[in-house]
């Protein structure tokens, strides 16, 4: 029932982008965890995460988030979200995250950021 | 819509991924009733994290155990009962969760259905439901600019 998460990571100088594709929710940890693991941690400092695709994220899909918040504070990286619908927005705000990200409303607008 | 309630009832496997079943008949039902999209957005996810609740904590995931749902139609009013067999997570409170604690990694990272759910929409609460279960119970109001018989001044 749940559709499987896709994900394409683009590195392009020292910023990876990772576009996420179809749901987000505790069956994608593996997935989504991995591909964050595969980005290099001492050449990239900056990362985008591109939820244009996502059909359906839930909370589990929002720790997952979370999770990969908490490795790239550990590493030293930035992150910066776009895509989200206006409700993610909302429930994004809502739990917190915007503590420590920044909401997009596109990818230019995300990657100018972490120019400021 | 009929003045008098009308009740829907719909029972789902306790399988991940049967919760887009009630949130596509919760959407449905919203949008009859009036309710605008951001509204009908906050029911969708409310009704998908107590249904996953229900499913993970109430049942076990065990799939020969049903999450049913009962949507009941009120003039003004959508309520939604979601139930399951387990003894609930009504003695659990949901609270905000503490992402700075989650960030370092002192907390888990899940645990945010509860908060989500009551912030989300309008009534919340959770409840035992004599010795077959508990059940989650939630509700989303219609404003009163959209309410039948509503004129603006």
């Amino acid at each position: 029932m749940n559709s499987a998460t896709k994900i394409h990571i683009e590195t392009e100088a020292s910023i990876a982008v990772m576009r996420f594709d179809g749901d987000i929710t505790s069956t994608s940890k593996g997935a989504v965890l991995e591909a964050y693991q595969a980005i290099s941690k001492t050449n990239v400092k900056k990362i985008l995460l591109d939820f244009s695709k996502v059909e359906y994220l839930n909370s589990s899909g929002i720790a997952l988030v979370i999770q990969m918040l908490m490795e790239a504070n550990r590493e030293g990286q930035k992150v910066q979200i776009f895509g989200l619908s206006p409700h993610f927005q909302k429930v994004f705000t809502m739990v917190g995250l915007t503590k420590y990200t920044t909401l997009h409303a596109d990818e230019v607008a995300a990657k100018a950021a972490f120019a400021s | 819509m009929n003045e008098s309630p009308t009740a829907v009832e719909l029972r789902l496997p306790s399988r991940l991924g049967f919760e887009k079943v009630a949130m596509g008949a919760a959407a449905t039902l919203a949008t009859l009733m009036g309710f605008e999209e951001d509204r009908v957005e906050d029911l969708k996810t409310a009704i998908a994290e107590a249904c996953i609740n229900a499913m993970e904590h109430g049942n076990s995931f065990n799939d020969l155990l049903l999450v049913t749902l009962t949507f009941t139609l009120e003039q003004n009013t959508l309520e939604v009962k979601v139930r399951d067999c387990g003894s609930g997570v009504h003695k659990r409170r949901p609270h905000a969760p503490d992402l700075e604690r989650k960030i370092k990694g002192e907390e888990a990272p899940r645990g945010l259905g509860m908060f989500l759910i009551q912030s989300l929409v309008d009534e919340a609460e959770w409840k035992e439901d004599g010795p077959d279960g508990s059940y989650t119970r939630l509700a989303i109001h219609l404003p009163v600019t959209a309410r039948k018989g509503h004129r603006p001044v």
